[in-house]
């Protein structure tokens, strides 16, 4: 694996340790449904955090808060020391080229060839010279191994190819912060395993921070530090991977894992 | 009644100026309209009503008045403040004008189909709004509604001889203009007839085509 292309390769003391995702006393209401309930949580620079739970408990709704895609009602979010909400549209757009997110469905942009896809953003938004983002999203698609499918489209693609599209396309950005939001679910299942080979690979290779919103318990224990179990919008026990799924401690957390692994 | 083929060749090229007028009309017309109803469309999404709210009106206004009175109004009322242009020019950006209160819904249905999923991959990707606009939904939406659009420059076309009533010398105009100098009725207004079917027909088929290249 070309190792120049893959982002933050610079392991600064202060990135690769100390605290890069607060969320304090985080409230999110659709309607009269709570989804997150005056949340706290930090991510230390470098680590790799899973969020598990039943489904509505709020996990997702932690990644597009992240992403900005959402807006919290109450509460503060801080990333690298800088505020994510509350703050104008404008900071919040410099806080957001720390951060990438991976979809369920992908979201490749249809209408532009693989490698555009890729290119798109580090050119507009990065002001990289077009030379430099296409050798460069040339060696994140040999990365992902599909540097044959530079000039496909993504309808072209399979589900497994397109996802490992948007992975190089968010790395692209070199992000401190990349969201995982259930990124295998929408796949059939022989695709599973190369989509998250790689990311096993990406979270081992890099220091690049790792939200990650997953039903892949394997997956989950590989890469975790740490994992999250979440219930009704609440964190309801958090610890190393081995300990949560060797010994949970609260009840719900076993009642949840014995019924998806 | 009696077919006389010396009227039509006679006619002939009265008809092919005609015919050049019919096009030009209709080409800058469509131009008009699709560049005009994207303004609108856009214009429909600015967040605040203080925008929204007299477009609406302007483009309720222009759809739910007929075309012949705005050809005249334009025609005939504006050199009263000054502001002439030729006849042609009146006829299509009235036309355009019209028509453009019709694409703009086209637009509309186009822009709202993209799934949000794209939306949030150009914040994702932290993309400029005009840069999300230009480069991500306005190609998706538009190839999605480009038959629709094309459905609305065939209507158009047989809107065209509307624009005679303000002097335009397009295919009815010349039609007209022959019959009353030649007292023969059937056979220009027969040519000019099968011209609109040929026309028609011919976009029909050129924009089934292109359905058919966005289908992939």
């Amino acid at each position: 694996m070309p190792t120049d292309t893959l982002p933050n390769p610079e392991k600064s003391p202060e990135r690769s340790s100390g605290e890069l995702i607060r969320l304090e006393q985080v409230t999110k209401r659709f309607g009269d449904n709570t989804v997150l309930d005056h949340l706290d949580f930090s991510v230390d620079a470098g680590k790799h955090v899973t969020l598990i739970g039943p489904s509505g408990s709020g996990k997702t709704t932690i990644l597009r808060l992240l992403m900005t895609l959402l807006k919290p009602d109450e509460g503060t979010i801080t990333v690298d020391g800088q505020k994510l909400f509350p703050a104008t549209e404008k900071e919040r757009r410099e806080v957001r080229k720390q951060i990438g997110m991976v979809f369920q469905q992908f979201n490749l942009f249809p209408n532009m060839s693989v490698l555009r896809n890729i290119t798109e953003a580090p050119v507009t938004v990065l002001g990289m010279s077009k030379d430099e983002a296409v050798e460069r999203a040339k060696g994140l698609l040999d990365m992902v191994g599909l540097a044959d499918k530079c000039d496909a489209r993504p309808a072209q693609l399979s589900g497994g190819q397109q996802q490992r599209v948007a992975i190089a396309r968010a790395l692209a950005m070199r992000p401190k912060v990349l969201l995982l939001d259930e990124v295998t679910s929408a796949l059939d299942p022989e695709l599973v395993a190369g989509v998250l080979d790689l990311l096993r690979d990406i979270a081992r290779t890099t220091d690049i921070t790792m939200l990650c919103v997953t039903h892949e318990m394997n997956f989950a224990r590989d890469i975790s530090d740490q994992v999250l179990m979440f219930d009704s919008g609440r964190v309801i026990e958090a610890g190393p991977p081995e300990k949560i799924f060797s010994e949970p401690e609260h009840d719900r957390t076993r009642e949840f894992l014995s019924a998806v692994l | 009644m009696k077919w006389d083929w010396s009227a039509v060749s006679d006619f002939m090229p009265h008809f092919w100026d005609g015919l050049l007028v019919t096009l030009q009309i209709l080409v800058l017309g469509s131009l008009v309209s699709f560049g005009v109803g994207l303004v609108w469309a856009l214009l429909m999404r600015v967040p605040t009503r203080w925008v929204t709210w007299p477009v609406g009106v302007v483009t309720e206004f222009i759809r739910n008045t007929p075309l012949l009175v705005q050809l005249f109004f334009l025609f005939y009322v504006l050199p009263e403040w000054n502001i002439t242009f030729s006849a042609l020019t009146t006829g299509v950006v009235a036309i355009g004008l019209h028509y453009s209160t019709y694409t703009m819904q086209v637009y509309r249905a186009g822009i709202e189909g993209v799934p949000v999923g794209q939306w949030e991959a150009a914040t994702a990707l932290n993309l400029p709004m005009r840069r999300t606009w230009t480069a991500v939904i306005l190609p998706q939406a538009i190839r999605r509604v480009a038959p629709a659009l094309g459905n609305y420059v065939i209507s158009m076309l047989k809107d065209t001889p509307l624009l005679m009533a303000i002097t335009v010398l397009e295919m009815l105009g010349e039609a007209r203009l022959f019959s009353q100098q030649n007292f023969q009725f059937t056979e220009p207004l027969t040519v000019i007839g099968v011209a609109f079917i040929v026309i028609s027909y011919l976009a029909s088929l050129a924009l089934r085509a292109l359905e058919r290249r966005l289908a992939h």
